[in-house]
């Protein structure tokens, strides 16, 4: 396979890239002491947009909230003129928050009587186009299709018929974004038939009848406004975990446990089934679709994780239904350390492609891995998150802890990866050749609190032979340095690195956290 | 605020609406627009309207798009030709919108309005937009500038020609993968109004460019404009330049472009010539029908006719005819459902002789498939074999099909094979129908779904028209009318609707004689929607029958229905009986 070499060129950089300050950026919807958190403000999903002056996030409550950058465009005039001016470099990014819509709704499907919750899934940034922007959100069943537009709110000044003898109400058409049935019984009259005598024959008089003006519009300030543009529906028997653009910017996917299936972002009404993997009786169902994602430069390739942790790339210009994958990346487990745990914790549940598509980013209950797509033999580096949770998987189990599904990041330099953890920690670790890089922040105003001391040292790998795999994290005891006890009630799910820049967003319950370095 | 004179209100009104908060009155409007422009002039609508438009541009997708579709046909209302420019600003800011099917309308309505437009005013005007389009900021302005090029290359001056050329090429090379669809989408468009000798060079070195892409849905656009650039081309150009790729494309790695290549190939054999074809195209096409991929099987199998048509029968003999068997027993039941639809067209391009020999027996395995869609495919061509071999060696075959279907357990099977009944008695005569397949017709007046009884009904109608009254008297009225006598009301409901549908095609001595008693019978059934569906089908056979017959048996009934406890027979009986009072009026 042919790909690109940005991670290699990044890597034989003299050395590992020193290890990189954190630090409070800003938050949003802090929560105060004591308050309690309502259900439908926690956040479920959290997306950058391709150049990173947008942030979406996406809650339970099926609603989406857009943060647009301001520490770059504050300064007025042409973003790249600053860029030019190398502004940035002193300044890291800040957002404000700029919209929100509601997305999604609670439905009951009526035919499986199944209730279908409106929590945001995932999220994704389309194609910008004339400063509207796009994206696709997505609950268990339906995706839809927003645009979101800054609309002059019009007052129309002058019109031919005086509304205030139509409607008797003496009001003048009031916004164009008021609710229109009002409207319509202010014009009621022309519903009326006798006023509809307009057939083509009417003659006008050659230079046109003076007396009739057009309306006169003044537009007043501008109002973000969100539209769906389409819906994507009915395509899903089991609950959609992904979903991911192509490159084309034509066509995406949307992922459920057992299939995938692929759709023209311009034709809601059919999709196309990809990959099945339903077996005829579903008693033989042992492996599900846990995520995938489409290479980010090649429109043919795209990888799927599995329940079993395996991860398979599979190639769309093969065959229609891709159901024999190109290449699987599968760690084999060691012999004699099969527990009952075992297929439980190597269950994949998050990946992501590197913005060079060289590497594959997989998270599973325990560890990082990255993989590079031209190895399949085995990850290239592991990085151990939960090690410690290891003698607690009993008591995970039995609080259903042990499936929650972390997801994980790359920084867009591909230098560093990111995953969250329990008790709002995450922890980011440098991934480029020698980095011993492995720091642990807490979702807070003081990300370093709880800051691991020992900086985690690298150990090899002794079951793999090849050089440049690593073994790393901290191995602490179930309590952090400072003596707390792990809490698995709050954990941190959902984060996003910016793609150009070392700026985290992540969520805790219903505060989004943004930390840079 | 002006007040207007009573007789304008009612546009007046209109043209308020052009900006009224529901979306639905702004619609009519811009539906209306031509209605406006006629009442303020055509120097107002010059002056006004249209800047008027071209400001107003931010409403909904749904008015921005009936604006494109209006401004198209504008050109009378600005004044004629010589004001046509002036549509061009608001057209011009509807192909930089977001939404395709806007930009899509806004680019064909000034394809319309500038083939329509002054060589003058053309260079004056609408080549800068082509340009201002092209250099556009955003990805949307440049895809419209793609499908404009080749309205105004033909009137530019040399010079802005050669810029035009290096636009288009640049649109090839762009950024976006969209703008690459759509320059390669309208290469073929472009290609056909530029010179024949920047035609080899500029054009062909784009169109290689696209057929290199890193998308494949852009090097499938190039694909689906082989052909188109092709034809222009003449044979040795198109041998030497297009062939290799085609061929090259035939073998692509992604099945998405071989399919392309399935759908595309046949229209190439024209523009390369016949000794090509045989050498390079056969081959390829051969390959494809034994493509690995079952979707490039289908495309290629529904191509097989129009392919074997272009070619000489001896080629399609010697190199198609092996493949179609081997499809005939394809592993996918959709590849095998594509040949069926199509094969039927291949025995006139055979002759008698082969199709006999070599399709004949494909034809009835097919006719045996375990599919229903395979069956039901060949038997809705059956004509057309018909034609070639007659169809007595096909009915042995043939029957057991048929009645195979009639009894499928899936109902649109079914359903679809009472469609083909009367072509098929049309082909096979009325001696074969009535010895096979009159019982299965009635058999379909009972079957459990609504939908076949229905059909079923109309079957029996179309047969009588096709066979005539005389036979429909002996082999469908006596068999229909003892059905009324069934347990089941819903099985009588049918019996109507069937007495309902045969009345106008038996005329009306039969419908006097044999129809109407059975009506009036029918209508003393206990259940009350027999009696109001007999009073619906009594009040449609009033023009049929004689004035005197309706007086004499069918008001009596109808005035009894009149009196029913049930409001809803009361209801239709008294619709009955107005329209009896309605035909005497007349």
């Amino acid at each position: 396979m042919d790909s690109g070499d940005g991670g290699e060129v990044a890597s034989a950089a003299a050395g590992p890239p020193t290890p990189l300050e954190w630090k409070f950026s800003q938050v949003f919807g802090e929560r105060a002491a004591g308050e309690e958190v309502q259900e439908v403000d926690i956040i479920s999903a959290i997306e950058f947009d391709k150049s990173g002056d947008h942030l979406a996030t996406g809650d339970r409550g099926g609603r989406v909230v857009l943060f647009e950058r301001t520490d770059a465009k504050e300064h007025g005039g042409n973003r790249r003129d600053l860029e030019r001016m190398d502004y940035q470099v002193s300044r890291h990014p800040e957002f404000r928050y700029k919209t929100e819509f509601q997305s999604h709704e609670p439905e009951f499907d009526y035919l499986k009587s199944l209730e279908i919750e409106e929590k945001i899934n995932k999220i994704r940034w389309c194609q910008t186009a004339n400063g509207a922007v796009f994206l696709l959100s997505t609950n268990d069943k339906t995706i839809k299709f927003w645009k979101v537009q800054e609309k002059k709110v019009k007052k129309i000044s002058e019109i031919n018929v005086d509304s205030c003898k139509a409607a008797g109400n003496g009001g003048i058409a009031s916004s164009s974004v008021s609710s229109g049935s009002k409207q319509f019984l202010a014009n009621g009259d022309c519903s009326d038939p006798s006023y509809n005598p307009l057939s083509n024959d009417l003659l006008f008089p050659p230079g046109g009848l003076p007396s009739l003006r057009l309306p006169v519009v003044t537009s007043g300030e501008t109002s973000l406004l969100a539209r769906c543009r389409r819906v994507y529906a009915h395509a899903h028997d089991y609950h959609i975990n992904s979903i991911s653009n192509n490159s084309d910017a034509e066509t995406f996917i949307s992922a459920d446990d057992l299939r995938i299936n692929l759709w023209n972002l311009e034709i809601s009404n059919q999709s196309f089934n990809i990959v099945d993997v339903k077996p005829t009786n579903m008693e033989d169902l042992t492996e599900v679709i846990t995520s995938a994602e489409f290479h980010p430069t090649h429109c043919n390739m795209l990888a799927y994780s599995s329940s079993k942790g395996s991860i398979r790339l599979i190639d769309l210009r093969q065959s229609a239904l891709c159901d024999s994958h190109s290449k699987i990346f599968e760690e084999q487990e060691a012999p004699g350390s099969r527990s009952f745990f075992t297929e439980i914790i190597a269950s994949i549940s998050d990946v992501k492609f590197a913005r060079d598509g060289r590497y594959l980013l997989s998270r599973d209950y325990m560890s990082l891995k990255l993989w590079d797509v031209n190895m399949d033999s085995g990850p290239v580096a592991t990085f151990q998150v939960h090690e410690y949770l290891r003698p607690k998987l009993c008591d995970l189990y039995e609080n259903d802890s042990i499936f929650d599904k972390f997801e994980c990041c790359l920084s867009g330099d591909g230098l560093r990866v990111a995953t969250g953890s329990y008790s709002n920690l995450f922890r980011i670790f440098g991934c480029a050749q020698g980095s011993t890089e492995a720091t642990t922040l807490e979702a807070s105003k003081n990300p370093m609190r709880r800051q691991v001391q020992t900086p985690a040292r690298p150990s090899r790998s002794l079951t793999s032979s090849i050089s440049r795999v690593v073994r790393r994290g901290a191995e602490s005891p179930g309590a952090d340095a400072n003596g707390n006890s792990f809490d698995f009630t709050t954990k941190l799910l959902h984060l996003a690195w910016h793609p150009s820049e070392n700026s985290i967003a992540c969520a805790a319950a219903n505060s989004l956290y943004m930390y840079y370095a | 605020m002006a007040m207007v004179d009573e007789p304008l209100y009612p546009i007046a009104v209109l043209i308020d609406e052009l900006k009224n908060d529901d979306i639905q009155l702004r619609l009519n409007s811009i539906r209306r627009l031509s209605t406006i422009a006629r009442a303020l002039g055509e120097e107002r609508t010059r002056k006004e309207l249209i800047p008027f438009l071209s400001e107003n541009n931010d409403d909904d997708d749904e008015v921005l798009l009936a604006m494109a579709e209006e401004l198209g046909v504008f050109i009378p209302y600005v004044g004629g030709v010589e004001h046509a420019h002036v549509l061009l600003p608001p057209l011009e800011t509807l192909c930089t919108v977001e939404e395709t099917c806007v930009r899509d309308k806004a680019v064909e309505s000034l394809c319309r309005v500038g083939s329509q437009m002054k060589e003058s005013n053309l260079v004056d005007s609408f080549i800068p937009l082509v340009k201002r389009l092209a250099a556009g900021e955003w990805f949307t302005a440049r895809v419209s500038a793609c499908g404009l090029c080749h309205i105004a290359y033909p009137s530019a001056s040399e010079m802005l020609k050669t810029e035009l050329r290096s636009i288009y090429s640049q649109l090839c090379q762009d950024d976006m993968p969209m703008v690459r669809r759509a320059a390669a989408a309208n290469l073929g468009k472009f290609a056909s109004t530029v010179e024949a000798s920047y035609l080899k060079s500029d054009i062909m070195s784009m169109f290689e460019d696209l057929t290199q892409d890193d998308q494949d849905s852009v090097r499938l656009l190039a694909v689906e404009g082989c052909a188109a650039l092709g034809k222009l081309l003449d044979p040795q150009d198109c041998v030497g330049h297009i062939l290799p790729v085609i061929v090259n494309f035939s073998q692509d790695k992604s099945w998405r472009v071989r399919y392309m290549v399935a759908n595309q190939l046949y229209e190439l054999c024209e523009a390369v010539g016949p000794e090509p074809t045989r050498t390079d195209l056969v081959p390829a096409y051969v390959r494809i029908l034994r493509d690995n991929e079952a979707e490039v099987r289908i495309a290629a199998a529904g191509k097989v006719t129009k392919f074997c048509r272009i070619v000489n029968p001896e080629l399609a003999i010697q190199h198609i005819l092996p493949c179609v068997k081997e499809l005939s027993s394809d592993s996918s039941q959709h590849v095998r459902s594509a040949l069926a639809s199509v094969i039927m067209g291949m025995a006139p391009v055979l002759g008698k002789d082969a199709t006999i020999e070599q399709l004949l027996p494909i034809f009835l395995s097919l006719l045996k498939d375990e599919f229903p869609d395979v069956r039901l495919n060949i038997i809705s061509k059956l004509d057309q074999v018909n034609q070639v071999i007659g169809i007595d060696l096909l009915s042995q075959s043939l029957l057991p099909a048929i009645v195979e279907l009639a009894e499928d357990r899936h109902w649109r099977v079914r359903l679809a094979i009472i469609e083909y009944i009367p072509l098929l008695a049309s082909q096979l005569g009325v001696g074969f129908f009535d010895d096979k397949l009159g019982a299965l017709c009635m058999q379909w007046l009972q079957d459990k779904v609504y939908s076949i009884r229905d059909a079923a009904a109309n079957n029996l109608k179309r047969l009588a028209e096709e066979f005539g009254p005389e036979w429909a008297m002996q082999h469908i009225v006596p068999q229909v009318l003892d059905m009324i006598n069934n347990p089941h009301y819903l099985y009588r409901m049918t019996v109507l609707r069937s007495i309902a549908l045969l009345a106008p095609v038996m005329g009306s001595e039969i419908t006097c004689s044999h129809l109407l008693p059975v009506m009036v019978t029918a209508s003393k059934d206990r259940v009350p929607n027999i009696k109001f569906n007999v009073a619906k089908v009594l009040q449609s056979m009033i023009p049929i029958v004689d004035h005197s017959v309706v007086e004499k048996s069918v008001r009596p009934s109808l005035v009894e229905l009149a009196e029913d406890p049930d409001v809803d027979v009361r209801f239709f009986a008294n619709q009955a009986l107005q329209s009896i009072d309605h035909v005497m009026m007349s």
